[in-house]
Formats: C-alpha cells, sequence, structure tokens
C-alpha cells in the first residue's frame, strides 16, 4: 500500500506534537518532520490522489503534478533549514507556529480545489500571525494585528470568489481561470475576486504595506520563515490558476519599482529586505502575466531560487540583529570586521538576488527577461531590464554596503550561535550550486526547457548592467545617506486616515451635540435605542454572529472531513 | 570608504585597522573597481550579443542603460521621499511603546531562548 499522506500532515501534526514532548525529543522531530514532508512530495504519485465530496461538490484535497512538486520541494527545504537557524534560539510559540504555518502552505500547494484551498490559506494566516506575534514585543503584537486583519479581509475576498464562482460554474476544481477572467461574462466576476485575493497574499498593491509593516517585526528567525511562505503560496496560486492573465505584466512591473523606490528610501536593514520581496514577488507575476512556457517556467525556478537567497539575507540580518539588538542601518556598519560569514554568506545572498553570473539569481531571472524578449515585448523586457540594475542598487549593494561596510559603528559582535552559521553556510552553497549546476533545477520544472543562461551575451549584458549599478550606487552615495525615517506607505490609510477623519469630525459634531436642547438630546438618544434594538449587533435584524458561526461550523466540519479523507 | 577619520588604529580594539577601512585602500578600491568595469566592457568587442531590439544593439548599451536606469531610480526616490518621508516615530502610539526596535526584554539576544 502507498502512503497517500498529504505533504503537509507531518509539519501540521507536528505543530500540535511539538509542545508535548522533552526539548531534546523535540529537536529531532524539528528536522525529522520537514524530511518526511519532502519525502512525500518526492514519493507521491502525479494525479488527483485523494477525492471526496463535500455540500454536494467534488473535492480533490490532494493532487501531485510537477508544478506542485516544484513548490513542495522548496517549502520543505526551507521548513528543514528554516528550524536549523531557528531551534536553538526561537521560543516554542514561534516554532509550533513555523510549523502550523510552512505546513499549510503545503496544503495549500497540494490542494486540487479551491474549498481545500481556502482552508489552508486561513491557516497560514494564523500561523504566520503566531510567528509575528511570538517576537514578544508590543511592536510585534500590534504589527501582527494589523497583518492578521489585512488577511482576514483578503481571505473573505477569497471565499466571496470562490462561493460566487461554485455557484456560476457548479465545481470548485482548482484549475485555470485566465479564460473566465479576460473572457467577460457571468464567471469574470468570481475569477476576478479570486485573483485579488491571490493578489492580497503576493504584496500586490494597493493593500501591499502589511508585508514590510509586519516581517520586520518578526524575531530573527521569525523573519526568515515569514520571507518563504505567504508570498510564495501567492505565485503558485497565481501560476496554476492565471497563467498569462495580461494584467499580471503591469501588476507585477508596478511591485518590481515599488519596491526598489521603497527599499531606497529606507533605513531598517530587514525592512530594505521586505520591500525587495515585494520586488522579486514582482518579477515572478510579470513572468506569470507573459504566460509562455519559458515565461512559467522562469516565475517557477525564480520563486526557488528566491526563497533560499531571500532567507539567506533574511539569516544574515537575523544574525546581525541577533547578535546587536540594532535593526537600522544609522547604527550599524563595519560589521565585515567581526563576523566575517555573517558578511559573506550576506553577500552570497546579496549577489543571488541581484542574479550575477554563477549564483542561483542568474539561472531563474534571465527566463523571465528573455521570454519576454521572445514574445518581442519591447517595453517589458527594457523595465525588466532597468528592474534587475535597480536590485543590485536597493538590495545588492545596498543591504551589505550599510550593515558590514560603509563607516565603522566601533560594533564587533562575533558571528551568530554555530546553528546560524551552518543555516547560513547551507543556503550560501545552494545559492552558488544551483547557479554553477542548474540542470536538477531546469529539470524539475513544469515545461521542457529549452535554455541556455550561460551564453557569453548573457553573462557580458549582465556583468555591464550590474557593475555600473554598482558604479551609480557609488557615484550617487551622498544621497543615500540614510536618515532616522519611515516612509508613508499604503498602511497610511488604515493606521492614520481614520483617527484623522475622526479628529476633523468629532470636535464640531461634539460641539453640536452640547448645543442641541435637552428635547433634542433624548429624542436622538431614543432614536438610537431604537435603532440598536433591531440593528444592533446583537440584535434581530443586524444580528451577525450566526452566519459568522455558521461558516466557522461548516469549516470545522470540512477539517474533520479533510481527515477522514486523508486517513480513509 | 569610510568617514571616521584617517586614524591607523582600530578605535574599537586598538589594533591595526582591517584593511578596508586604512585610508590608503580606498584609491586602490576604486582603480581595481574602475579596472573591473573597463573590462566588461571591453568583452563585447570579443563577444556577439546578439540583441533582441534595435535600441540595445548601441556598443556598450548595458553599461550606459544600467547606469542611466539606476540614476532615474535614485534621483526619482530622493524626489518622492520629498513626500513620504516620516521620522521613524510617526506610527509610535502616545504611550511611548517603540513600534519598531527590539523592546527592552524582547526574547532576542545571545544567551536567551532554550532548545
Amino acid at each position: 500500500m502507498t502512503l497517500l499522506l498529504p505533504p503537509s500532515l507531518p509539519l501540521i501534526a507536528g505543530a500540535f506534537l511539538l509542545p508535548l514532548l522533552a526539548p531534546r525529543q523535540r529537536v529531532g522531530l524539528l528536522f525529522l518532520l520537514p524530511l518526511a514532508s519532502l519525502a512525500l512530495v518526492w514519493g507521491l504519485p502525479s494525479g488527483v490522489l485523494i477525492e471526496g465530496e463535500f455540500l454536494g461538490l467534488a473535492v480533490a484535497p490532494l493532487e501531485v503534478d510537477a508544478l506542485r512538486r516544484v513548490f513542495g520541494t522548496i517549502f520543505g527545504i526551507m521548513a528543514f533549514t528554516g528550524a536549523l537557524f531557528a531551534y536553538r534560539q526561537a521560543t516554542l510559540v514561534e516554532l509550533c507556529a513555523a510549523f502550523l504555518y510552512s505546513g499549510s502552505s503545503l496544503g495549500v500547494v497540494f490542494a486540487g480545489d479551491l474549498l481545500t484551498l481556502f482552508v489552508y490559506w486561513e491557516l497560514m494566516a494564523l500561523g504566520s500571525t503566531l510567528v509575528i506575534w511570538s517576537a514578544g514585543t508590543p511592536g510585534a503584537y500590534r504589527a501582527s494585528m494589523r497583518y492578521l486583519l489585512v488577511h482576514l479581509f483578503g481571505g473573505v475576498v477569497l471565499m466571496v470568489g470562490i462561493a460566487a464562482w461554485a455557484g456560476t460554474t457548479g465545481s470548485v476544481d482548482f484549475t485555470s481561470m485566465t479564460a473566465a477572467l479576460e473572457g467577460g461574462g457571468a464567471r469574470a466576476v468570481p475569477a476576478a475576486f479570486i485573483l485579488a485575493g491571490f493578489l492580497l497574499n503576493a504584496g500586490a498593491p494597493p493593500l501591499s504595506a502589511w508585508l514590510p509593516d509586519a516581517y520586520p517585526e518578526a524575531s530573527p528567525s521569525g523573519a526568515v520563515f515569514l520571507s518563504a511562505f505567504t508570498t510564495k503560496t501567492a505565485v503558485f496560486v497565481l501560476l496554476a490558476g492565471f497563467p498569462g492573465a495580461e494584467i499580471l505584466i503591469f501588476v507585477g512591473l508596478y511591485m518590481v519599482f515599488y519596491g526598489i523606490v521603497y527599499a531606497l528610501l529606507e533605513n531598517d536593514m530587514r525592512r530594505i529586505l521586505a520591500y525587495s520581496i515585494i520586488n522579486q514577488v514582482g518579477f515572478m507575476v510579470t513572468g506569470i502575466g507573459i504566460g509562455t512556457a519559458m515565461a512559467l517556467n522562469g516565475a517557477a525556478a525564480h520563486a526557488f531560487t528566491h526563497i533560499i537567497y531571500k532567507a539567506l539575507l533574511l539569516m544574515s540580518a537575523g544574525g546581525v540583529l541577533f547578535m546587536t539588538g540594532k535593526r537600522k542601518c544609522t547604527d550599524l556598519g563595519g560589521l565585515v570586521q567581526s563576523m566575517p560569514l555573517t558578511a559573506v554568506c550576506g553577500i552570497v545572498g546579496a549577489l543571488a538576488i541581484s542574479s550575477f553570473p554563477l549564483t542561483s539569481g542568474f539561472v531563474s531571472k534571465s527566463m523571465i527577461a528573455q521570454a519576454a524578449a521572445d514574445e518581442h515585448l519591447g517595453l517589458v523586457w527594457a523595465l525588466l531590464a532597468a528592474a534587475s540594475a535597480g536590485v543590485f542598487l536597493h538590495a545588492g549593494i545596498k543591504f551589505p554596503w550599510f550593515v558590514f561596510f560603509q563607516k565603522d559603528s566601533g560594533l564587533r559582535p562575533p558571528d551568530p550561535p554555530f546553528n546560524m552559521c551552518v543555516a547560513m553556510v547551507l543556503f550560501a552553497a545552494l545559492c552558488l550550486l544551483l547557479g554553477m549546476f542548474p540542470g536538477p533545477l531546469y529539470a524539475m520544472l513544469p515545461f521542457p526547457v529549452d535554455y541556455a543562461p550561460y551564453t557569453g551575451a548573457h553573462v557580458v549584458s549582465q556583468l555591464q548592467l550590474l557593475l555600473f549599478a554598482g558604479l551609480a550606487f557609488f557615484v550617487l552615495l551622498p544621497m543615500m545617506k540614510r536618515t532616522l525615517t519611515i516612509s508613508l506607505d499604503w498602511d497610511w490609510f488604515y493606521r492614520r486616515f481614520p483617527g484623522l477623519v475622526l479628529s476633523v469630525v468629532a470636535p464640531p459634531a461634539l460641539a453640536l451635540w452640547a448645543a442641541a436642547g435637552d428635547g433634542v438630546r433624548a429624542g436622538l438618544r431614543r432614536a438610537g435605542g431604537y435603532l440598536a434594538r433591531y440593528y444592533g449587533v446583537r440584535e434581530g435584524l443586524g444580528r451577525l454572529p450566526e452566519s459568522g458561526g455558521m461558516a466557522t461550523a461548516v469549516l470545522a466540519v470540512f477539517g474533520v472531513m479533510l481527515l477522514y479523507f486523508y486517513l480513509r | 570608504m569610510n568617514g571616521d577619520g584617517a586614524s591607523m588604529n582600530d578605535p574599537a580594539t586598538g589594533a591595526r585597522r582591517h584593511w578596508l577601512y586604512r585610508p590608503e585602500s580606498i584609491p586602490k578600491l576604486w582603480t581595481w573597481g574602475a579596472g573591473l568595469l573597463a573590462v566588461t566592457v571591453a568583452a563585447e568587442i570579443f563577444t556577439d550579443l546578439h540583441p533582441h531590439f534595435g535600441f540595445a544593439a548601441w556598443f556598450a548599451f548595458n553599461a550606459i542603460y544600467g547606469f542611466a536606469s539606476c540614476m532615474v531610480m535614485v534621483l526619482f526616490a530622493k524626489w518622492l521621499g520629498n513626500f513620504v518621508k516620516r521620522a521613524d516615530s510617526y506610527y509610535e502610539p502616545a504611550d511611548g511603546t517603540p513600534d519598531g526596535g527590539a523592546a527592552p526584554g524582547a526574547p532576542h539576544g545571545p544567551g536567551e531562548g532554550a532548545p
């Protein structure tokens, strides 16, 4: 009998098992469970492996194909290396939350239908919120609540889309919805809602500020986990659900430049890297929008390599934060003198994100540019090339320069603890190995790869582009001087704008209230009481908890059914 | 490369400075950097770049384009900063607890946390 267990199960079960074990047993499990997930990713045959029926809809809680294996593999590797980086320093709550989070992102990837996808999608939001929250600072708590609100809102948008999709098509099968989206008609609106729900998790505008707002508040290891899963599950669902949707080219290009410009303005080292996640996901989203086999392969490959080098960059920044307690570029500098290993690993990550030849970013990102060229999209190609130069500018040089070089901050911390260093070296080695030997990665991709990254033309053009971007950095260095500032982003609209409105509206309203006669006030109070009696949140017409409770109950029942399908 | 005086000794440890921080290293680093840039441009003479678009066929297109686009991005960011930059205490709540930064007692730092 082949064991038809979903790869999500070991990690999610681990999240609940870990607290029950003694610390010594826990360490073993932390490494075994991600390996078990990886074994399932590669041991399971392709196809729809588990089917069932729920509320009259055919569901497929476990489906495996080549694209799913790409994301399953990298998520498994990430869970393993993240655990290695975290296990001696992170709190137990954070480790459990990280396993729930990584497990449910695997659940999204191997979901064959939209209902299963949605259940894992929401679990992922809970897990990631807990990861942020477990940093234990007041700032982290507040950021995690803002993060949760944005993601619950995204979940509602997605649920509306899924319900309407099921209503119009009678199916919740998770297949490409591009034709429905672009064809107009009754199915276009549900598809647009689903797309909006997916894009929110990718960090697309306008609700993108949750990412640079929340991720830098997490613990050193928490930010490493966070960088990998939410945005890349979004890339996966976009790849599977909306390949070739033209709007994604525009969304992606906006994200690419938004990430660069905001990272250039930023002072917090991990927020620079957070903005650069949006920038990198922008490349993938653009590739998905182009939609050819080369572009989709490029987007999947870039997600794979990006998880590794971005986690590596955040490990390097996390190591610095862990050893110095400082996170602002204005407080850092000169750390290469006492943290050589962290600096070298950070530089390898920075070279990889900049797509330098011989690093992993080069073999993946160049496929997306090649796809734009093959389709004769001159403007898209030119913008992607400018953005590639911009990546070197905002992340490739800026991060290592201001943290490890520039002015000497006088800080002389040693490299971080052993396990953190091993995790960094592992991922730095992977960045270089994938860059030098892209064959195994190319072999995993969903479409056959007919692409040679290392031609003289590719290497020379890329080196010119990047090195002259580097020259621009040093020429413009006086303009890049770090300031003790943050930059207003879209989150201003939910963090400050309501208060501003209130501060404008409230004084005249209160004055009016005070000026009104006793009779008017009594009348208004009575009217208010009347409204509350029928429309209040706990009363007759306005009562919401029943539908909310029903949805929760249905979800819980579905959760039990999922377990039943798995174990049947 | 450094902006903290030309002292030969490390202010933190008193030992000789790291070579990157010695004043005499800076011109050397610029020379090597300029050499590297020249080599990448010269390499174009010996490579067929078979550009995909007409505008990319000029000599040293990628070098000029990389430099110019970075100039534009930095200047644009600088300009945008006039409107969106705020003091980094902008979102801090009135009770004075910092919204960012490791608060006192944050559960990370060497020696804390256990397996």
